[in-house]
């Protein structure tokens, strides 16, 4: 039994816990017409549910779980876990069908109904049963209230609502102007851009996989790996301080986490060339701002010449610098965590004089 | 020999009362047609009723299944009525000061019958969050934002950014150790804002002459809290914005998104 617990408790670790939700990834592309099988789907989930019956009878696990603001959070496992295999099932099922030589299952069942009964219908047991579960839940689940505001009793962690946990997460890879002001603002932004920079005029009104392969693993990457999973770490794998605990593990306030550190101009001046800092700011950081530059400006040409360079030519300039910049400042959250897991390193800019650390 | 008598059948007295009361005048004062049972009552209903008309009479058969939609936007807009018909009843109740705020959420389950509305209020709002990722997850997995659906995808998103603000707002408003800091560690990141936070990169750049523009009382995050810190002001401002400002702009919003969906040929299918 404990056993078990202490396994579970090292795959939580973020580096562990990301790097398999992209393995996860990787293999549900990659293996899909496995993954769509409905065996599969059902097992999954039959798999979460003794997952968190086992769980029940830990005591540290269900001072997480039960807490009532987490509860939804549980339910978001379940849920973005069974319609992510959802939409890749009826995706598979449709490019099965297409390969066979049918049409997809949505234009087979392109004949007209009539509206009244049998959308209204739909409708109405949808918001009953809506209303049921609600008032069911509410019934058996009172909303927290805690002790009154005391402005000066901060606890410890003091979380923000569970939909920005993600950003929270962040926070421990970037400073806040990027984690809670840019990035967000980036996210809100490429979404918007997302009907304007994707040219593919297939995959319009049906589930397919095969006929929009990059789109969907993007926006898997994005929604599933990065959101939705960082929100379940920042939510019952972060303890006091924003420490790291596992699921079976006791949120110990004076748990000591070694800060290692290392910033870019550091390891350049000091470990590399071996001398001190210089006292100009941009000397001491030059390293790392070219770096930056080069990642957002010079990446983006450079890809658009080499790999990318069946994009750039379908897209034009516009669509594909948009694009491939949103997609880069997607990415520099698992870049800047891997080089934080396996160079220490904390920022590569660092002038805190000016609050600009990158 | 006896006559052979014709015998009227019996309608049930249900039958006869139903056929009463349709045809009163107050009934057909409300519903200008009778049951939608065939085609042509199936179109009226459609045309004649404000809240069905939104539909369009006949659609496509794989529009109408779970399996396509999942029924996710639906869902988001019945929980949004939810939420909106339970926190009026909560207003009732709750006054946002700092002297009243706390016990009147506590008095809530205390002092009111049935008392389960401030449940029913915060779960509604966490699904409705859950609900309204799950239907952008399935509109882009059905492709449904590519043209001529581009425009409905973007008030979408401003739709999830002020789905996510209301549930920010409303957080604060019990005003107990959970709110105040959960919202604290959520602003803390306004301070941080380029140029605008005064703990922003570039910040100190805006300056008149010796006098800095930008500092702990004039910067992004006072703007949204009324003060230096979540106090007396930033629950006056969430409250307004919680329960005015941001429904009346989403509602509004919903308005156009639906319309959309309409103009833009209904549920999306191939082509
Ligand atoms: C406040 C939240 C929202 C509500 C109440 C809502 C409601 C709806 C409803 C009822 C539909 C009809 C089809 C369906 O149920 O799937 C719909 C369709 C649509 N929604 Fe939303 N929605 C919301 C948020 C969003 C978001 C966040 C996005 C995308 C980012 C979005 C994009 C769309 C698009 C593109 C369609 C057309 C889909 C098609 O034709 O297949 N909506 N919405």
């Amino acid at each position: 039994m404990d056993a078990i617990k202490s396994f579970i408790n090292i795959f939580a670790d973020p580096r562990l816990f990301f790097l398999l939700t992209v393995v996860a990834l990787v293999l549900l592309v990659w293996k899909r017409e496995v993954f769509a099988r409905n065996a599969v789907g059902y097992g999954l989930m039959a798999v979460l549910g003794v997952f968190f019956a086992f769980g029940l009878f830990d005591e540290n696990f269900v001072l997480i779980i039960a807490k009532p603001d987490n509860v939804p959070i549980v339910a978001l496992i379940f849920l973005v876990i069974f319609f992510t295999w959802y939409s890749m099932r009826e995706a598979v099922l449709n490019d099965e069908r297409v390969a066979a030589g049918d049409d997809v299952i949505e234009k087979q069942e392109s004949d007209r109904v009539w509206v009244w009964p049998d959308l209204v219908y739909t409708e109405l047991i949808s918001l009953i049963l809506c209303t049921a579960i609600i008032v069911v839940w509410s019934i058996g689940l009172e909303a927290p209230i805690e002790q009154p505001a005391n402005p000066a009793a901060t606890p410890n962690p003091s979380k923000a609502p569970w939909y920005f946990l993600g950003l929270q997460e962040m926070l421990v890879y970037f400073d806040p102007w990027l984690a809670g002001v840019v990035l967000p603002s980036l996210i809100i932004v490429g979404l918007m851009a997302i009907p304007y920079v994707d040219t593919n005029p297939k995959g319009n009104g049906y589930y397919t996989f095969n006929e929009r392969k990059a789109e969907i693993v993007i926006f898997l990457f994005g929604f599933v790996v990065l959101w939705s999973s960082l929100i379940v770490l920042g939510t019952f794998l972060r303890g006091p301080n924003w420490n790291f605990f596992g699921p079976f593990e006791y949120w110990d306030v004076h748990k000591l986490e070694a800060l290692t550190n290392v910033q870019l101009s550091e390891y350049v001046w000091v470990r590399g060339l071996g001398q001190a800092l210089p006292d100009n700011i941009l000397l001491r950081e030059s390293v790392g701002i070219l770096l930056t530059l080069a990642y957002v400006f010079a990446l983006p040409v450079i890809l658009a010449r080499t790999v990318f360079r069946n994009y750039y030519e379908k897209l034009g300039p516009t669509r594909f610098y948009v694009s491939v910049v949103l997609f880069l400042m997607m990415l520099s959250l698992p870049v800047k965590m891997l080089t934080r897991w396996v160079f220490n390193l904390k920022y590569v800019v660092s002038i805190p004089e000016y609050f600009f650390n990158i | 020999m006896a006559d052979a008598k014709t015998i009227e059948p019996q309608e049930s007295a249900l039958v006869r009362g139903w056929n009463w009361l349709t045809e009163t005048q107050i009934w057909t004062s409300v519903f200008r047609h009778a049951a939608p049972i065939n085609d042509r009552n199936r179109v009226l209903v459609m045309l004649s009723n404000v809240f069905l008309h939104l539909h369009p009479v006949r659609l496509k058969k794989h529009g109408v299944r779970l399996r396509y939609t999942w029924c996710m936007g639906g869902l988001s807009f019945f929980l949004f009525l939810n939420l909106t018909f339970t926190g009026v009843l909560l207003m009732f109740y709750y006054r946002p000061t700092l002297e009243y705020a706390y016990s009147d959420i506590v008095g809530l389950r205390e002092h009111v019958p049935l008392g389960i509305m401030r449940e029913m209020h915060r779960w509604a709002a966490h699904a409705m969050v859950i609900t309204v990722w799950l239907h952008m997850f399935r509109v882009f997995m059905t492709g449904s934002y590519k043209p001529p659906r581009e425009f409905n995808w973007n008030v979408g998103v401003i739709m999830l950014v002020l789905t996510l603000l209301l549930s920010f707002t409303g957080y604060l408003l019990p005003w107990d150790q959970l709110a105040i800091w959960a919202i604290t560690v959520g602003s803390n990141m306004a301070r941080a804002t380029p140029f605008l936070g005064y703990e922003g990169p570039g910040a100190s750049l805006l300056a008149l002459g010796d006098v800095q523009l930008i500092h702990a009382a004039a910067d992004a995050r006072f703007a949204l809290l009324g003060g230096t810190f979540v106090g007396e002001g930033a629950l006056l401002r969430f409250y307004v914005l919680h329960c005015v400002a941001l429904p009346l702009v989403i509602g509004f919003l919903m308005a156009v998104h639906f319309w959309r969906v309409r103009k833009d040929g209904g549920i999306s299918g191939p082509l």
